[in-house]
């Protein structure tokens, strides 16, 4: 195992494409701190870019990995390897990488600025869906064959995950506002890592009624303790699912 | 030391490989040929479990191949095309290998690379390398490791006539030290030489396994690409 994750890394620290991430997501959260003279707000503002870029990047940077891999992948199913090291391997050294990534383009930023609770909560939610994406991208990957069509998909997933879904939630509290559906809604949200990790940071702050409705829901309903318990096991489940059916998949796939 | 019972291969609704049955001992040297898209890849790529059949069993030193890996220790592979990672360089590749296989290999075999030169180009990147360069890598890799069984796919396509000769020769030398080897070829006038044994496979079903000797009494010809293909445009593989 740890050889193989040894050479992605490697790999991957030679494209230089994780380095301007860093380089981007510093930049951008140092702009956001310096800008807002009020630092709850700026913690706000970088919410909302972590909530949009880190998915992005996650998803697509490793989709495309996976299938540029597909070479190194089929030279090293040739050779004295357990299928799973190689997939596992993959899975973290993307994870790493990125998170790695994430904790110090936006993760020192953060410490400089709001060192406290809510801060490293925002990290924690940060490197949670660098993880989720990641194995989301490995699901995406595995089961299509065609490059094009797999980054697609990606696409439309981190969309889907990003927008639409806030839509449909938006559009049915307004269609069923006379109804008791807050639990429901509640539901829902916990099925999309994006809204419930912008939750699990808004219930930390006092401005959660300014950020959409789910959250301002969410609120009500879960308490601190209660609230962050139940979120990360939902957390937790979305990265582990995804990386479960995949690494399934991958197992019994023909190279 | 391998052993192929009723395997089947499909993709969708296309039968790659239809009830193959073979038996492959040590010190064997066999060719396995027939025409393209006969399954010659894929059923090497099962033996290597890189392909997952649908039915059948392989048995590799009388362990069921699958789920399991330990077994690839014993196997130099040289593939038909050989894909690498675009931005390693030669050294890399070769010098990653040797790091995976470092535990089961006592004493890596590196006369492939020293007669292909291929230290003066260690650090080439993969994607500029030529067709032919790409193939010395594949080679010199499957050798690398001393494997008890090479499985070589097409080892001299491409392959420029010194470096085939050179190819040719390590193949030799290493049936005369009594491993199994397995190549796939379309020119059979090369492997006259080399191989013992004759495996053709035609729309995924096996014709015939007869060895060298059989099919040039059958045939009543002396060369080897003659003799087959008076076999095959007789179509009498049975007696």
């Amino acid at each position: 195992m740890n050889k193989i994750l040894k050479y992605v890394i490697l790999d991957i620290v030679r494209n230089k494409i994780v380095l301007s991430y860093i380089a981007f997501l510093f930049i951008i959260t140092f702009g956001v701190f310096n800008l807002e003279d009020n630092q709850s707000k700026g913690l706000l503002s970088t919410l909302n870019l972590v909530l949009f870029i880190v998915p992005l990047v996650s998803i697509i940077f490793s989709t495309v990995y996976i299938y540029n891999s597909s070479e190194f992948i089929e030279l090293l199913l040739s050779q004295p390897l357990k299928r799973k090291t190689i997939w596992l391997s993959l899975f973290y050294g993307l994870s790493i990488s990125l998170i790695i990534a994430f904790v110090i383009g936006t993760g020192i930023p953060i410490l400089i600025f709001f060192p406290d609770f809510t801060g490293i909560m925002m990290i924690i939610v940060g490197v949670f869906l660098s993880l989720i994406f990641v194995s989301i991208s490995l699901l995406a990957a595995v089961y299509t064959r065609d490059k094009a069509k797999g980054i697609g998909i990606a696409i439309l997933l981190w969309l889907y995950f990003a927008l639409v879904f806030d839509g449909i939630i938006l559009f049915l509290t307004f269609q069923l506002a006379d109804y008791p559906i807050e639990k429901l809604i509640m539901a829902i949200s916990s099925l999309n890592p994006i809204d419930l990790s912008r939750i699990a940071v808004l219930l930390r702050l006092d401005d959660s009624a300014l950020m959409g409705y789910t959250g301002a829901v969410f609120k009500e309903f879960l308490g601190s303790v209660t609230g962050i318990v139940i979120s990360a096991t939902i957390l937790i489940l979305w990265f582990l699912v995804p990386l479960y059916f995949s690494l399934r998949k991958f197992k019994n796939k023909d190279l | 030391m391998i052993s192929i019972t009723d395997l089947s291969k499909k993709y969708g609704k296309l039968k790659v490989l239809d009830n193959i049955n073979l038996e492959f001992v040590k010190g064997d040297s066999i060719a396995l040929i027939g025409p393209n898209g006969s399954g010659k890849t894929t059923l090497i790529k099962c033996i290597l479990g890189m392909v997952i059949p649908q039915k059948g069993n392989i048995i590799f030193d009388k362990k069921n191949i699958v789920n399991s890996w330990k077994y690839r220790s014993n196997i130099g592979y040289m593939p038909q095309i050989g894909r690498y990672p675009d931005n390693m360089t030669i050294g890399h590749v070769i010098n990653m290998m040797k790091d995976i296989r470092k535990s089961e290999t006592k004493e890596f075999d590196q006369e492939l690379i020293q007669q292909y030169k291929l230290e003066t180009m260690f650090d080439k990147r993969m994607s500029t390398l030529s067709g032919g360069t790409r193939q010395k890598v594949s080679a010199s890799l499957a050798f690398l490791f001393n494997s008890e069984v090479l499985i070589l796919d097409e080892p001299t396509a491409g392959l420029d006539p010194v470096s085939s000769e050179i190819l040719k020769n390590k193949i030799i030398k290493e049936r005369n030290k009594g491993k199994l080897i397995l190549i796939t070829s379309h020119i059979l006038s090369e492997l006259d030489e080399i191989i013992n044994k004759v495996i053709y496979l035609q729309d995924g079903k096996l014709k015939f396994n007869k060895s060298i000797d059989e099919i040039k009494n059958h045939t009543g010809e002396g060369k080897l690409s003659k003799a087959i293909a008076n076999l095959i445009l007789n179509n009498n593989f049975d007696e």
